[in-house]
């Protein structure tokens, strides 16, 4: 990856249409690197997640020649909440095969086009039409679904297994889950108080957070991501060339996704697929996936991991940008990627491993800077314009390996101390799809 | 004749602007316009449950039917029905459920997509049965946010008047 530009998310941008949007990412991309003219560029993925909200079907062609980089090769990325990462990954193998030396990966959502509520249905048919969607079709209540079985296995059966009341036990463990979400909503909005691009930067407290709106028990509004409109691009280039445009590259080390079913109802009871450093030990008696954890996301950060030669990821990652478009999800995508053991989730939010040194959160965070998670602010706090997602998180984590972050935010405070190498991962919904690429410091 | 529509500069202003007049002028801070027009689309669909079709004839029936795969070692049974197992890829035959199990998770929604906003709050569950190997999302009714736990015991209830959709079964506590 040679460069990289973003709009910044909005509620929404009525002065802009999706070309225009993507033309103001690509401009800022381009911007102070002369040489990277539009006869360099030998083709494009485009990417947006659902022809509801523009109303406007093949819109990837009209971003393509909006750009003006006809008649170059060209293919519309969809891959649901996931189509961000998905565009990232398919510029990548349009290049490492060899097709093509430079390619630009665009992505793009305007969701401001409809009403809110029409909007989540407009992602609820993102579900199983048949079967889940008619029953009140509902992307947070599905996650709720999910966050309710995580916090029976991994707090009602651990620390409240004391408990002889099943009714209180349980409503004693959501208590304590949804405190320790609200942790993880804090500290991305925190974070996000010192990047320009994010849609909704604020300091909050937890007790904030638990009082904000009920929308599907136990998640709250604020631990919630909102719709969006945004853009964002990301060139990757060979290595032979790369140097040509920037004197700072980063590596695409490693690329990896996994699936799984479409319906919560059908995800399978089996045994976890281990990292290097886990064993079939540590997990004798959880059913796998079950509805409490992303198989697919596993399955993702496997291959990725494999093909980077990383076995330790908690270690061998400086930071990761995570899809959050829960708070719950991100806890759960800790667990997936490794950076603890499975059950490991809430207590490594509440040791403060996921936060940023030297940032006051307003409770006390003794391991901040372990593993930073979403230094950015993540989904929840920079919006989800789900097609420009996944690569505005390349451009937020190529920023960080460049050491760059000051000079693009005017602010040096997310900027993490000489970061070598990290991760990026998107996530489709209830975890049907999930992509995870690593990237690293490609220069001295 | 009227060559400009009304100029606002909150967005969720223009949203009832259209939906009085269909035209709104938004005004951003930077003094830029754009002109904003309603826009419908609806469509009618000839939807057809194709291979799942004996599902929604059962709840019609007041019988609950899933799946259960053909081949011998395999036998998976699937609460949420399919041709095919999704194990080892061989045909499934219909096997009546047990009309009583287990929740395995659940929610109550206080928002929903605009088709549901007017049902809420409604509670989404996760059902498990006895023998099987999958689960059955369904509305759990009657139940308060408050009486809900994993393995709360539960059964199911059918439409007296079916409409031919999954809504056709629900579940109550037991
Ligand atoms: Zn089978």
């Amino acid at each position: 990856m040679v460069t990289g530009g973003v709009t910044k998310f909005a509620k929404a941008h009525p002065a802009m249409d999706f070309r225009l949007m993507v033309k103001r990412a690509y401009d800022y991309a381009v911007k102070g690197i002369p040489n990277l003219t539009k006869d360099r560029i030998d083709g494009t993925r485009i990417s947006y997640f659902s022809d509801h909200f523009s109303r406007q079907l093949k819109a990837a062609s009209m971003v393509q020649d909006y750009l003006g980089l006809n008649p170059k090769g060209s293919v519309r990325i969809e891959w649901g909440g996931a189509t961000g990462g998905e565009c990232f990954q398919a510029a990548y193998e349009a290049v490492a095969s060899g097709r093509m030396d430079v390619c630009l990966a665009a992505g793009y959502e305007t969701m401001s086009r409809v009403a809110t509520w029409k909007g989540n249905e407009f992602i609820a048919l993102a579900s199983d039409t048949n079967f889940d969607f008619p029953l009140g079709g509902f992307y947070t209540g599905y996650y709720a679904l999910m966050v309710v079985r995580h916090i029976y296995e991994y707090l009602r059966l651990t620390r409240f297994a004391h408990v002889q009341d099943e009714r209180e036990a349980q409503r004693l463990a959501i208590q304590e889950g949804s405190r320790i979400m609200s942790m993880v909503s804090v500290k991305n909005h925190r974070n996000a108080l010192h990047n320009p691009y994010a849609q909704y930067p604020k300091r909050l407290t937890v007790q904030d957070v638990l009082n904000s709106e009920m929308i599907s028990y136990p998640l709250t509004r604020e631990q919630i991501c909102t719709m969006s409109d945004g853009a964002a691009v990301a060139f990757l280039c060979s290595e032979s060339v790369a140097r040509e445009f920037t004197d700072r590259p980063v590596l695409v080390k490693g690329v990896g996704c996994g699936t799984d079913t479409m319906r919560l109802a059908d995800r399978p009871f089996g045994k976890v697929p281990l990292m290097p450093n886990e064993s079939a030990r540590d997990y004798a008696h959880l059913p796998y996936p079950g509805v409490h954890s992303f198989r697919a996301g596993r399955a993702a950060g496997l291959e990725a991991y494999r093909m980077a030669g990383i076995t330790d990821p908690n270690r061998e990652l400086d930071f990761i940008e995570l899809h959050d478009a829960y708070a719950s999800s991100e806890i759960q995508t800790y667990e997936d990627l490794g950076l603890c053991r499975y059950g490991e989730g809430y207590g490594f939010v509440e040791r403060g491993d996921p936060f940023l040194r030297g940032i006051d959160y307003g409770f006390p965070t003794p391991h901040a800077g372990a593993i930073p998670v979403n230094p950015s602010g993540g989904l929840i706090a920079c919006g989800h314009p789900v097609g420009a997602t996944g690569l505005m998180q390349g451009v937020f984590a190529f920023w960080q390996l460049q050491g760059t972050v000051p000079q693009h935010f005017g602010d040096p405070a997310l900027q993490l101390k000489d970061p070598k190498r990290g991760a990026i991962h998107s996530h489709a919904g209830t975890g049907s799809s999930v992509t995870v690429s690593i990237l690293e410091r490609g220069f001295r | 004749m009227k060559a400009r529509p009304p100029t606002l500069t909150k967005f969720r202003d223009v949203q009832a602007e259209l939906a009085r007049s269909g035209a709104a002028l938004f005004r951003d801070p930077d003094g830029v316009e754009s002109l904003v027009v309603r826009y419908p689309y609806a469509i009618e669909y000839i939807h057809s449950y194709a291979e799942d079709s004996p599902f929604f004839l059962g709840l019609a029936e007041g019988r609950l039917r899933g799946s259960r795969c053909t081949k011998s070692g395999c036998g998976c049974v699937y609460a949420t029905p399919r041709s095919h197992c999704m194990e080892c890829g061989s045909p499934t035959e219909w096997v009546d459920l047990p009309k009583a199990g287990k929740l395995h998770s659940w929610t109550t929604c206080h928002f929903g997509s605009e088709a549901f906003l007017k049902e809420t709050p409604y509670n989404l569950a996760l059902v498990e049965f006895d023998g099987v190997n999958s689960l059955l999302l369904v509305r759990l009714k009657d139940a308060r946010e408050s009486d809900l736990y994993v393995g709360m015991p539960v059964e199911a209830r059918f439409d007296p008047n079916p409409k031919y959709a999954v809504t056709d079964i629900w579940f109550v506590p037991k």
